[in-house]
């Protein structure tokens, strides 16, 4: 096994890992305002590691250019799509979970 | 370097399982459009490692284009839960 | 009168062409692995690359270049910096959601609301992305006339380091000259 591969095997491995644990924030947290904050972070950076290991194991191609422009667009547009959502939640009037209600 | 790349696409694959039971339940609009969103994002990340097994660099155009109208899709939901309407007259 | 017309259609050439320029080494980039790669170029194929940079440049040249005089290059070069402050911010605000999904840190969220000093728009925008990259707080809602924010934050301590300590207000006013 070369060294470019336990390095990129390394990024890949952590990008699913913090997939992992925006799906079980997903599940676990209380309130729809608390979700968004798992998913909206830990999917967006997620990704960007996954995709970071493939150009790393990739070299300097054509190809490892267009795989970089699939993560910079997702950088901007996952916390664009998060606060979209958020501010359609807010005005409609979707009740904000206090610390001891229950869980909804 | 087969081997890492199947396995992490089982458990990227199997995530999209677990997510969907907040498809389903998620009382109310706004918890599945979130579900909706990840397992787009999801959808992504498979197709770039699955092109990277079958060695077919093709499916990385597919993959930005996705993005791209998956993005545009969840702003159009948004707004349309909003207002009720896409467009005043 | 006249001197005002000519420059504004001296402007409108310049952005013209700027932004075809762009477009056309973007489509360059975007296809020269399959079309470069098996034989060089030849008139046909580099003809439809001109006919799609055309077709998207006259749709959007109005708003893809900022004209001059607004000071471009001087916030360009303060604008790098704060990118990769940022994303360092993002990696923590992974590993603080992590440690909150593992029950090791406390979920007591709150809706905090504050004004600023920013005014045009795009510093408005980079401000509310930055927010949502910190650790532990999303905007909700952006008032432009006043420069208020709605921040929905999820336990004290981020929605203190907003409010209190203003540290993020002053990297982006430093940034985009206090506007």
């Amino acid at each position: 096994m070369l060294a470019i591969d336990v390095i990129s095997t390394i990024f890949i491995s952590a990008g699913a890992f913090f997939m992992i644990t925006g799906t079980v924030g997903l599940l676990k947290f209380p309130d729809f305002y608390t979700r968004m904050h798992a998913t909206g972070k830990c999917d967006t950076l997620g990704q960007v590691l996954v995709i970071l290991g493939c150009v790393i194991y990739e070299g300097f191609t054509f190809i490892s250019i267009k795989l970089l422009l699939v993560a910079a667009f997702y950088l901007l547009a996952g916390p664009a799509s998060t606060h979209a959502l958020m501010k359609a939640a807010y005005v409609t009037g979707l009740p904000v979970w206090k610390k001891g209600d229950k869980r909804m | 370097m087969i081997i890492p790349f199947v396995i992490i696409g089982l458990v990227v694959a199997s995530t999209v399982l677990a997510c969907s039971y907040r498809a389903i339940v998620g009382p109310g609009t706004y918890n599945r459009i979130v579900a909706a969103n990840v397992i787009g994002t999801k959808a992504i990340v498979i197709l770039v490692l699955v092109g990277y097994m079958i060695e077919r660099p093709q499916f990385i155009d597919v993959a930005l284009m996705y993005a791209a109208i998956a993005f545009i899709g969840t702003i159009i939901i948004a707004k349309y839960a909003e207002r009720g309407e896409l467009c005043s007259p | 009168m006249i001197g005002v017309e000519a420059m504004k259609e001296e402007n409108r050439k310049f952005k013209i062409v700027l932004t075809f320029c762009i477009m056309f080494i973007f489509w360059l980039l975007l296809s020269a692995w399959t079309v470069y790669l098996p034989e060089p170029y030849d008139f046909s194929k580099v003809s439809r690359g001109i006919l799609a940079a055309l077709i998207v440049t006259f749709l959007t040249y109005e708003m893809f270049v900022p004209s001059r005089g607004t000071k471009v290059l001087l916030k360009t070069r303060r604008f790098i910096p704060y990118v990769g402050w940022e994303l360092w911010q993002i990696y923590l605000a992974t590993i603080d959601v992590t440690k909150r999904v593992f029950g090791m840190l406390d979920v007591d969220p709150q809706v905090i609301e504050f004004d600023t000093t920013l005014r045009s728009d795009f510093a408005l925008v980079t401000f509310a992305n930055s927010i949502t990259l910190t650790p532990g707080t999303i905007t909700i809602d952006v008032e432009p006339e006043r420069g208020r924010y709605i921040v929905h934050a999820i336990s004290k301590a981020p929605a203190d380091s907003l409010t209190v300590d203003q540290t993020m207000q002053k990297k982006v006013g430093y940034v985009f000259l206090e506007e």
